[in-house]
């Protein structure tokens, strides 16, 4: 077989395809629930429930598509540029790690400043942490995939460090934990009593500033450009290395704003279980949104939906919670075939 | 001094031997799948499916060798997902990859919950147990290191040698390395560029489960979640340190394993007490980026590496 590319795609053509991949991974997750027992239309049901259903569950979701937003940026950002950045995980808890060290009484100002010197702290964070995968590329050509996956787990064991030794809550309890953040360092709920914060906010403003950066600015455009043909970017006199730097100051800066989010909204302080794993799942919003920065909000609220409800039908009909985790997967693996069958044609020889 | 005296001890190169041969299994499946041009970011989430596999397999009541080939057989599926979609679709390799880690370190999650719902420490199994070679063991300092290990591992040197003689002694070897370098030229031969190359990812895909059954059935006794923790990426590191030849991936997981053994010990000593012992869990991963920096300007990169291949296309 062969792929020929299609000049003039039908809408047909250019829908069927998602389309499928999507039934696909509803009827695959259907048998995995039947071979756990269970129903299968009362857990697509128990999982659209949980995840939408009532408003307690609703804010649950937004509260979890927050850092998947700003994980899903980090990796949209970077991989239009062709930047494998895979280390969005270490980013975030970089970001959180700034946010604890300047915001448990190290910084004694009113709310306002705080919040934004904590913001600016958390994305620097983030970004120096990405400059050094983004050099040992640019300067000596070591694949950014492996350092950046390696490097989630060495700053999860330095912060892992820091939680045991300098940064441990004296009133922790033993647990290894960080102090919690002082009040003005929390960012405000939207409404009083709505639990959802400015996070959520902060979340949605980047995705349109990253909308804009990518079509409306040039540094857009450059990396776009050296996403497409490096050679060619670099021909048309484009600054291939800068760009590649700029783009992973950005991402490792986005994701660090997820970790920001999470400490000043949600959890108020530091432990090794604030991700579960956002950094990853960013990567499955990024292409979901098919790198698109305002897609990238839908596909972090569906797969925070999916998350939270799976959640909920776990409890209630006793299949594991990881059936999320294999639907997620099956829909972007589905999804980036579905996504070529609706630009080429398979031919047979 | 006492950092020094370890060194002489066989118990440390015992262990250097054994840390190493899930690597060894890993790493030369990543490398036949690179060889012939494919980057498998799976190999992270095959590992975690074979470890549990080759296990599961076990532990209902199949023989050990049983075991490690269905672990094999499982790793060679996740092996058949990830060609299809990379190399007759072309699909971008690293995130079939990673979508292919992601789905089998989950579905091997859920399989573990359905299989024991409420265990809380998870059931051992016999694992292999090490068998003395005779005459060879008797060896001092070299004897009880090298040839006092499980059968698994004596397989990890015998694979490794097999496959570094399939690579540059059979034309099956040969046509796999043109497929990594120019595939063009394999096609005017009138050969599959996309069958080898799948037979490749599948085969290789094989062996990285392989890898992750030797922790659960040789290295320990009982699967663990997180048990694989980043070997799987590890072994890539080693692929490029070994500049995608056999032998040299081999040394570098061995001297990589030797590393790893070392700190365990330096932990237990009074100097390395006082350092927390999360410095001595980085070490690896610090090693794999000190190694991938250090071989980045000499490593040898198949050409085609990354690169699908349609055919007709110019």
């Amino acid at each position: 077989m062969r792929l020929e590319p299609i000049t003039n795609p039908s809408s047909a053509r250019r829908i069927f395809p998602p389309a499928l991949a999507i039934g696909t991974t509803v009827v695959i997750a259907s048998l995995l629930a039947m071979i756990a027992g269970a129903n299968p239309f009362s857990v697509l049901g128990l999982i659209l429930n949980g995840a939408f259903g009532s408003k307690f569950a609703l804010l649950e979701t937004l509260n979890r598509a927050t850092p998947l937003i700003f994980t899903g940026l980090a990796a949209a950002v970077a991989f239009r540029a062709k930047f494998w950045n895979i280390g969005a995980e270490a980013q975030l808890y970089a970001g959180a790690l700034m946010t604890v060290l300047l915001g448990t009484g190290l910084l004694p100002w009113p709310s306002f400043p705080l919040l934004v010197t904590l913001a600016i702290a958390a994305v620097l964070a983030g970004a120096v942490l990405l400059l050094v995968p983004a050099l040992l590329k640019t300067r000596f050509g070591v694949d950014e995939v492996v350092t950046t996956l390696l490097m989630n787990f060495i700053f999860l064991l330095f912060i892992s460090m820091l939680l045991e030794g300098p940064l441990k809550d004296p009133m922790g309890m033993g647990w290894p934990k960080s102090a919690r953040v002082i009040s003005e360092a929390r960012l405000p709920r939207i409404l009083d009593g709505l639990r959802l914060h400015w996070g959520f906010i902060l979340a949605l403003v980047s995705a349109v500033a990253i909308w804009v950066i990518q079509t409306r600015s040039t540094l857009g455009y450059e990396m776009r450009a050296v996403g497409l043909n490096r050679e060619a970017a670099a021909f048309a006199g484009i600054p291939v290395n800068r760009v590649l730097v700029k783009t992973a100051l950005l991402s490792g800066g986005l994701a660090a704003l997820a970790g920001f989010s999470e400490v000043a909204g949600l959890k108020a302080s530091l432990t090794l279980d604030l991700s579960p794993g956002f950094g990853y799942t960013g990567i499955i919003v990024a292409m979901l949104a098919l790198l698109n920065p305002l897609g990238v909000i839908v596909a972090a609220l569906f797969v925070a939906g999916v998350f939270v409800g799976a959640d909920s039908m776990s409890r209630a009909a006793e299949v594991p919670t990881y059936l999320a985790d294999i639907m997620l997967a099956m829909a972007l693996l589905l999804m980036v075939l579905a996504i070529l069958l609706t630009r080429f044609r398979v031919v047979r020889d | 001094m006492e950092i020094l005296d370890i060194f002489l001890t066989a118990s440390f190169w015992a262990a250097a031997i054994r840390i190493a041969s899930p690597l060894i299994f890993a790493t030369l499946g990543e490398l036949i799948c690179e060889r012939a041009g494919v980057l498998n970011l799976g190999i992270e989430g095959i590992m975690v499916a074979g470890a549990f596999a080759g296990w599961m397999a076990v532990y209902a009541g199949a023989g050990l060798w049983i075991g490690v080939a269905v672990a094999m057989v499982v790793g060679m599926l996740f092996g058949l997902l990830h060609s299809v979609l990379t190399v007759p679709f072309g699909l971008s390799q690293h995130v079939v990859g990673l979508g292919v880690t992601l789905l089998a370190t989950s579905s091997t999650y859920y399989a573990y919950r359905l299989a024991l719902p409420e265990v809380t420490t998870p059931p051992k199994i016999i694992a292999f147990q090490p068998y003395e070679i005779p005459l060879l063991a008797d060896i001092p300092l070299l004897g009880p290191a090298l040839f006092a290990q499980t059968p698994f591992t004596y397989l990890a040197f015998v694979l490794a040698a097999a496959v570094a003689w399939m690579l540059y002694r059979t034309p099956v070897g040969l046509a796999l390395r043109a497929a990594g370098e120019n595939p063009s030229a394999v096609a005017a031969q009138g050969l599959s560029v996309t069958a080898i190359r799948m037979g490749a990812v599948i085969f290789g895909s094989g062996l990285m489960a392989m890898g992750g059954a030797f922790l659960t059935m040789s290295a320990f006794d009982s699967f663990f979640f997180e048990m694989v923790n980043g070997r799987g990426w590890i072994c890539i590191a080693l692929v490029v340190f070994g500049s995608w030849r056999p032998g040299k991936a081999v040394f570098g997981a061995i001297l990589f394993a030797a590393f790893d053994a070392l700190q365990i010990r330096v932990q237990q000593t009074g100097f390395g007490a006082e350092i927390p012992y999360q410095i001595f869990l980085m070490m690896p991963y610090i090693l794999s980026i000190l190694a991938l920096v250090a071989m980045s300007r000499r490593a040898q990169v198949p050409a085609a590496l990354m690169v699908p291949f349609n055919k007709g296309e110019r």
